[in-house]
């Protein structure tokens, strides 16, 4: 079994914090080797996931915490976010339709699209009360 | 935390924004601020060059959903300039491309709006 390796990261849930998590998956993303497109991708996927949580998971309130967790073994980088706000499942998600929404001014939606084609595998689950976030890249 | 800059100048009557830095769900209350200024006096000709913009997420990108229409039902638009490849990609991703002018660099704005107006 290939060995594991895992960093963790705690931030406040607030939006000032998103550089701060984008340059902490960013730079595990660079040293695990992937190139820089796809460590583009891992970083904007984690930030819109982040984002999501930030602004209706926890409605803007920078006292909860937000965990990021990566764990990284031969095959894939896998990322956690762990909260214990709102959920939301990706499964009930529908695809945005830009013409419409700019008709009708509306902004949004957006972020889970664009996390379900950076990443190779996007999956929510409720685990303890804590929602559960997992996103995963596949080295190749 | 990295810095978001914004700043505005005036080119053959038209108005550009100059995009600096990350743009994400912290800082695009500025890109806001300034596109409602520009909007609240009556500016709908405006350029946002993204020569210097490293990041956006989807954040940024609302912004130009929520404000197009305002600029383009009083005749004028908002033209998209100078991105790299992965900003441009993200717009690409959400399908931008087809609803917005999104322009290789500042001059082929100036002179697409130019003949727009005639």
């Amino acid at each position: 079994m290939a060995k594991l390796k895992t960093y963790k990261i705690t931030v406040g849930a607030s939006t000032e914090n998103l550089s701060e998590i984008r340059d902490f998956v960013g730079g595990h993303a660079l040293e695990y080797g992937f190139d820089d497109q796809k460590v583009a991708d891992i970083r904007l996927a984690v930030d819109e996931a982040c984002t999501n949580i930030i602004k209706h998971a926890y409605v803007n309130d920078s006292e909860e915490n937000l965990a990021i967790t990566i764990e990284v073994d031969d095959e894939k980088f896998m990322i956690y976010l762990i909260d214990r706000g709102e959920g939301f499942d990706v499964k009930t998600y529908q695809k945005p339709d830009l013409k419409s929404q700019i008709e009708q001014k509306k902004r949004g939606g957006m972020g889970v699209h664009l996390m379900l084609n950076l990443m190779d595998e996007v999956t929510y689950k409720v685990k303890n009360n804590m929602n559960v976030l997992y996103m995963c890249k596949n080295r190749n | 935390m990295k810095t978001f800059k914004i700043s505005h100048r005036t080119k053959n009557g038209l108005e550009v924004l100059d995009l600096q830095g990350e743009l994400d769900a912290h800082t695009a209350s500025q890109l806001e601020d300034a596109l409602k200024n520009l909007i609240h006096n009556n500016k709908s000709n405006i350029i946002v060059n993204f020569q210097e913009l490293d990041y956006i997420a989807s954040a940024g990108l609302g912004v130009f959903m929520a404000y197009i229409e305002d600029v383009r039902s009083t005749g004028g638009d908002i033209k998209l300039t100078n991105m790299n490849d992965k900003v441009y990609n993200v717009f690409d991703l959400l399908g931008f491309p087809t609803l917005y002018d999104i322009l290789q660099d500042e001059k082929q704005a100036v002179k697409k709006f130019l003949n727009e107006k005639g």
